[in-house]
């Protein structure tokens, strides 16, 4: 019997935990006293890591006025291969179990269509069902207030907490709260905001934007949050475990959300019908937010609204498979008023959605729901990580939302994708992301916002191809084939095909119209 | 029936053999097809990059070159998912919808026009990966996507299993994109090539001699990954093998 069989039984006789650091024989500290396995960290845990921590990769540099450099991010993503593995293989195994989940439902197909032609309708008449929400929320006791942009919307939730005399707020995770610069606000006017959401709250310590809009801190490993917890929490940065974290983590949390005076939350839903909306979590955490502090604000964007709450399932069945491939989140909280002695607010955000819903190419995206699963099957978001983007909005979904919020800066991202449309046909809502993309192109072509050198690249090729004897003169030679192909939209100093990990085309001698004015296409002798 | 054979810009610079073979592969079908000699190409490079503009001329060259036929084949899905699909730039004439609607692929032209149904001239003794060109797989639908759930397909296999001694090995990831994605590859290079190393990886490790395709521009692109890393499979174009061209 060998080494490896011998360990697949633990010294009790029991079948042996699965991952190999937690089948070393030191257990990494996670017994007790008495032999017997902690159900969390409980202090005592040790490191498990063997070898020295590899540096997180930062996300994208900005500069004032000039577009996002993807490619440059990502290349630093890219050479931390610890971090880049594990992203693409965690996001991958994500988009594996929504296979699954997939494969298990009949109407799959269906459904999507279901939940597209909802979202269309809805969107379709927007401003009857936003009237409808605001008119039954009130009657349910909420308060509900409009704001036009990011701005209105913070000032709103400022006034509303000064109303209360609040200092500090817990809240869920939001990503129309990133969108719009929640936290910077608050902490200019001085109000402490803790963020509830275990990944979330990761990133909000570490001062770094959320990469990914389900599982914000999916870029990061668990040495990389050791780090920051012992930076900002006092952990012992040596311990990596992940049970001891989580375990700090909730210690030097918990007291803050149980002093809290406000909780805010988003909304994946708004249900006209009944004035109500639903929060999804994994972790309970919006039902803290929500219902710890007397006072819940929720923010919720403008297209948010289903009909009616009949309609709601469809999306419930989708929302989870697609995102986790989990069946269901582990929390679907249902929101419908005041509870006796606290009160409710709802802010409704524009923030460009109505713009964009005039769009006839572009409105589509405001079907979204937030699943992520358009990240976990995009093969440049897997190797690239969230924050190569430099944007709220990451991935397929970021590409074509940024560009909507500052058209220069994100001008950039509608090019780092390669319109494979994978993105497309995992969207629960069918929203033709990759055709999206494409559009944005164009968009961004016609309005000469792609860089000088790269249009002008294009006009040249498109001289050269439209042109049989230019184009010929510059294929027939090796060197002029190479200069144009595959090249041929650079003639760029790095000369990025080899410039890292490609070998360049051979070129043959002769071109294949060469050949065929040679040989009369082959009817004459080859000789 | 009269048919053009459209050699794309990629193949006719660094692979001339795959549009000998193309039109080797017709005739044994007893189509002679016609080679428009004024061809350059489908406008791709520029539609790709969002300039339109820039590709008018290119596109009316083509749609100048083409009409009239009964049918365009192409050794390339991603070249006739751009005719088909995105040549928008110019004017929509009778003329240029038909030309549009006219263009196959050359797998799609086997399988659904000729419905071929055996390559008794064929023999490919190898393991082969096939690797779906994206632009082909869910652009003009070669094929089923491991995302959506719908009855299971594939064209090109389809063809491939009708050639004497080719076994399919399977990758882990049958239908990721390989990371060329056109003017992606020169622009975006630090994923480009990181997405066709894990590519050609996973073609090595299904046991792949040789990995096949119905386009050359993403095989130009994993060859040139492959042959950084020193992996010794070898790349052939579909129209090769069904063509029955020595190893």
């Amino acid at each position: 019997m060998s080494g490896a069989d011998e360990q697949r039984t633990a010294p009790d006789g029991l079948p042996a935990l699965l991952h190999e650091e937690l089948r070393a024989a030191d257990d990494g500290g996670a017994r007790g006293a008495d032999g017997e396995r902690l159900s969390h960290g409980e202090g005592t845990s040790r490191p498990l890591r063997s070898l020295p921590p590899e540096p997180q990769p930062r996300g994208a540099k900005l500069y004032h006025r000039r577009p996002v450099d993807h490619n440059e991010a990502a290349q630093r993503f890219i050479d931390a291969p610890r971090h880049a593995q594990m992203h693409d293989e965690r996001l991958w195994d994500l988009r594996q179990k929504r296979d699954r989940q997939m494969h298990g439902i009949a109407e799959w197909e269906e459904l999507r269509e279901l939940a597209s032609s909802i979202k269309q309708h809805t969107l379709a008449n927007l401003g009857d069902y936003l009237e409808q929400f605001e008119t039954q929320a009130k009657a349910n006791g909420i308060h509900v207030h409009w704001a036009r942009d990011g701005a209105e919307h913070n000032r709103i939730v400022h006034s509303i907490l000064a109303d209360h005399g609040a200092k500090s707020l817990i809240k869920s995770k939001s990503m129309l709260t990133e969108e719009v610069g929640f936290r910077d606000y608050m902490a200019g006017v001085g109000i402490e905001v803790v963020e509830t959401d275990l990944g979330e709250r990761i990133q909000q310590l570490d001062d770094e934007a959320p990469s990914h809009i389900v599982v914000p801190a999916v870029h990061k490993l668990r040495t990389d949050v050791a780090q920051v917890f012992a930076d900002t929490l006092g952990t012992d940065p040596a311990n990596d475990d992940v049970h001891y974290l989580a375990e700090q983590q909730r210690e030097k949390t918990r007291p803050l959300i149980l002093d809290a005076d406000a909780g805010m939350t988003g909304a994946n839903f708004a249900v006209a019908e009944t004035g109500t909306f639903v929060v999804c979590t994994n972790e309970g955490n919006a039902d803290l937010s929500a219902n710890v502090p007397p006072l819940h604000i929720a923010s919720i964007g403008i297209e948010k609204l289903i009909p009616r709450i009949a309609d709601l399932g469809v999306f419930i069945r989708l929302l989870s498979r697609s995102a986790l491939g989990s069946p269901i989140t582990q929390y679907t909280s249902h929101f419908r008023g005041p509870r006796v002695g606290g009160e409710m607010h709802v802010v409704l955000v524009d923030n460009g959605r109505s713009a964009r819903l005039g769009e006839p190419d572009f409105w589509q995206s405001l079907k979204c729901i937030r699943c992520g699963a358009c990240m976990n099957t995009c093969p440049v978001y897997r190797r690239s990580g969230g924050l190569s983007y430099g944007a709220t909005y990451s991935g397929p979904i970021g590409l074509i939302l940024d560009p909507t919020f500052n058209r220069k800066r994100y001008s950039s991202l509608p090019f780092a994708s390669t319109l494979n449309g994978s993105c497309t046909n995992v969207c629960p809502v069918k929203i033709n992301i990759h055709e999206q993309i494409f559009a944005w192109r164009k968009a961004l072509a016609e309005s000469h916002d792609i860089g000088v050198g790269k249009q002008a690249l294009m006009k040249a090729a498109g001289t050269v191809l439209s042109h049989p004897r230019l184009y010929r003169a510059a294929i027939t030679t090796a060197e002029g084939a190479l200069k144009l192909l595959p090249d041929f939209m650079v003639t760029n100093p790095l000369n990025s095909w080899t410039a890292r990990g490609r070998d360049m085309p051979d070129a043959p001698r002769e071109t294949f119209h060469q050949w065929y004015e040679r040989t009369n296409g082959g009817r004459e002798d080859e000789a | 029936m009269r048919v053009a054979l459209f050699v794309p810009c990629y193949v006719d610079a660094f692979e001339p053999e795959v549009g000998i073979a193309t039109l080797n592969l017709l005739r044994r079908f007893g189509i002679d097809p016609e080679y428009p000699f004024d061809q350059t190409c489908c406008g791709q490079p520029m539609v790709n990059s969002g300039c339109h503009v820039e590709a008018r001329a290119t596109e009316e060259l083509f749609v100048r070159n083409f009409a009239g036929f009964d049918h365009i084949v192409v050794p390339s899905g991603s070249c006739a998912h751009q005719v088909r699909c995105h040549m928008t730039a110019i004017e929509q004439t009778d003329e240029v919808r038909q030309v549009r609607e006219r263009t196959y692929e050359l797998v799609e032209f086997l399988h659904d026009v000729l419905k071929v149904d055996a390559f008794p001239w064929a023999e490919f003794p190898h393991k082969v990966s096939y690797h779906n060109n994206c632009n082909a797989l869910r652009g003009i639908f070669h094929g089923s996507m491991s995302e959506r759930r719908e009855e299971s397909y594939s064209k090109p296999l389809d063809l491939l299993r009708m050639v004497k001694g080719l076994e399919l090995v399977e990758k882990a990831r049958p239908d990721e994109c390989c990371g060329f994605g056109g003017t992606f590859s020169v622009f975006e290079p630090a994923v480009s090539v990181k997405m066709g190393q894990d590519k050609v990886r996973d073609h090595a490790q299904a046991g792949a001699d040789y990995v096949v395709s119905a386009d050359s521009s993403c095989m130009l692109h994993q060859k040139g990954c492959a042959g950084k890393l020193g992996l010794p499979m070898k790349f052939r174009h579909i129209a090769k093998v069904l063509n029955g061209d020595a190893a």
